[in-house]
């Protein structure tokens, strides 16, 4: 074939792919698709598989210092299903022909990301609740629309996601609910917890539309389905008569209720601390990769036992079969 | 009070006692397995590590909440956990030695998984009726446990030289650790009597068959070393309980009478 061919036939390809695309057919492992739109949802998938992963680390900071029995049992079942679901969206980026251990090496090598709230320390008991009240409320705004992605295993993959993740929203906001409607220490502790979280939930969504370098694209290839505004928007309207319930003060005093658009008007956000933390001055940034790397070459000797033992058992039976 | 209402109510208190270090047993071991959330050799590890942490909080869980039904004071399960000093902590140390490497864990986990599966098939036979039930649901736990922990010791022995050794230097350091779990005393003694505890003495020969069947297959081999730490059950623990006590029981503390 001639490069001339080449180029209109992978052109053909193209259109007929975004024909499908529009009519909201999605794509299976085995379809064609452009080069870009693998890359775009590879990095996508990763970064939120490896998300789900770090997620364990500030959550999982606090299993051995639940205070009720109940809790701790809670707790360490929804960092567990944090795993799963980071487990299920590595099998599920791995039909797009990239290993786990290449997505390991570039979270541990820092080319791949990881939703950056987790970059923010867990200091107080009240933090299991804001996270699972907001950091997952975020979540599960963005995985609601994800579950019209175009992409088949994704799309999948979240409706199956979306399920757990309401019920940890559930159980965070329980937590709140009992120090909010607790001593008066703890009801600090509940408020002090929301003020911390409540802006860096804001940023999960990303930065504005006009500033997101990947959006236009995600957008017109369906990976994307509703904007960053536009899900940002839909939690802050969710959240203003969730934190009335619990009788908290809204950390954002600018917040009015805005007639015209039938949504609140909210104060800017502070994007110079969402990519200082980004860029490596949050407080946990190291330590989460550290933490990571850590456990990986701990487990090393465990990885090649299990791989030796397997090796000889196969071995073993090939010499039985012959 | 008459003689006889005088021993249901020590009898009573008896099995309040012995509910109490079950739950200890449990809660202590559930902790440490719990740590290895985020700290598995691989993700399907961080989950299935977290299972069997689970099931021991649990089971720590209804010992406990027998134990506060019992007692008739409004006491809860969380009293117990979080409100009794490592003096009046009553396990048996091997549960409360550190995780340690993926090893050590899975050690441990072999001798205490094998020694929970006798102990409980002993326990189904109380006249105690809630004990019977909570027996029932941890037995089906552990035959879970004894698998997992049995197949992970034939990999691990007989996978690298780096693993056996690992191995076999868990085996060498708790070791020691497992004389107390087959030892009775006058409170158990007691329940024993009543027909209500088990009498782990008896449960020695099967357990010993047990791991030295695994250990065969694995290619590990039981120390010659006497040495023996006791002491768990008389509140005498090692360095390592109190600050376990001391991360777990913290928050609880600090609020007292809170409600989470
Ligand atoms: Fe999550
Ligand atoms: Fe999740
Ligand atoms: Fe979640």
């Amino acid at each position: 074939m001639s490069d001339h061919t080449k180029l209109e036939v992978e052109h053909e390809l193209e259109i007929a792919f975004q024909a499908k695309i529009d009519d909201e057919q999605k794509v299976e492992p085995k379809d064609w698709m452009p080069e870009g739109y693998r890359k775009n949802l590879i990095r996508q998938m990763s970064q939120h598989a490896h998300s789900e992963v770090i997620g364990m680390q500030p959550e999982g900071n606090w299993i051995t210092r639940a205070p009720s029995l109940r809790r701790k049992a809670v707790l360490l079942a929804k960092v567990q299903d944090e795993a799963g679901h980071g487990l299920y969206l590595y099998s599920a980026t791995e039909t797009l022909g990239i290993s786990r251990s290449q997505m390991i090496e570039a979270l541990q090598t820092g080319t791949a990301k990881y939703a950056s709230i987790f970059n923010y320390p867990t200091q107080t008991w009240g933090d299991m609740g804001a996270i699972g009240w907001l950091v997952d409320g975020a979540a599960i705004c963005n995985q609601v629309s994800l579950q019209r992605t175009s992409y088949g295993p994704y799309a999948r993959g979240m409706i199956r996601i979306c399920k757990e993740e309401s019920f940890h929203q559930r159980q965070g906001y329980q937590i709140m609910i009992e120090l909010a409607h607790g001593t008066p220490a703890q009801k600090k502790m509940a408020q002090d917890s929301l003020n911390r979280f409540y802006w860096p939930s804001l940023m999960m969504f990303g930065p504005h539309d006009s500033d997101s370098a990947h959006s236009a694209k995600s957008m017109k290839w369906k990976i994307k389905r509703e904007t960053n505004d536009d899900l940002r928007q839909k939690f802050i309207d969710q959240t203003v008569s969730q934190i009335e319930y619990l009788g908290l003060e809204h950390p954002d005093k600018a917040l009015v209720w805005n007639e015209e658009r039938n949504h609140y008007d909210s104060s800017d956000l502070d994007w110079d601390e969402f990519y200082s933390v980004i860029n490596g001055n949050g407080h946990c940034n190291r330590q989460r990769i550290q933490h990571h790397i850590k456990a990986h070459e701990e487990g090393a000797w465990v990885r090649e036992a299990m791989a030796a033992y397997k090796q000889k058992k196969q071995l073993k039976n090939a010499t039985n079969a012959a | 009070m008459t003689q006889s209402t005088q021993n249901k109510v020590d009898s009573k208190q008896d099995l309040i006692n012995y509910l109490v270090r079950l739950g200890d047993d449990s809660i202590v071991l559930g902790h440490r397995v719990s740590e290895w959330v985020s700290n598995g050799p691989f993700l399907e590890e961080d989950i299935a590590l977290g299972n069997v942490a689970l099931d021991y909080i649990g089971r720590a869980r209804l010992f406990y909440g027998h134990a506060a039904t019992l007692s008739e004071d409004g006491k809860t399960e969380d009293d117990f956990a979080f409100l009794r000093d490592e003096r009046e902590f009553e396990n048996y140390l091997i549960n409360e030695l550190p995780r340690g490497d993926f090893a050590y864990t899975i050690v441990r986990q072999l001798l205490v998984d094998l020694y929970n599966k006798h102990h409980l098939q002993a326990l189904k036979s109380s006249t105690d009726e809630t004990l019977v039930a909570i027996a029932e649901k941890a037995s089906k736990e552990t035959s879970y446990h004894c698998r997992r922990s049995t197949s992970w010791a034939l990999r691990l022995g007989d996978g690298t030289q780096e693993s056996k050794r690992r191995m076999q230097l868990a085996v060498d350091d708790i070791w020691g650790y497992s004389h107390e779990l087959f030892e009775v005393d006058a409170l158990e003694q007691r329940l024993i009597d009543a027909g209500i505890a088990v009498d782990c003495e008896q449960l020695k020969q099967q357990w010993l068959a047990d791991v030295e069947e695994v250990f065969e297959e694995a290619g590990l081999t039981i120390p010659e070393a006497t040495w023996a730490v006791r002491g768990g059950r008389k509140g005498y623990h090692t360095e390592h309980l109190g600050h376990l006590l001391t991360q777990m029981q913290f928050v609880h503390r600090s609020f007292p009478g809170a409600t989470w």
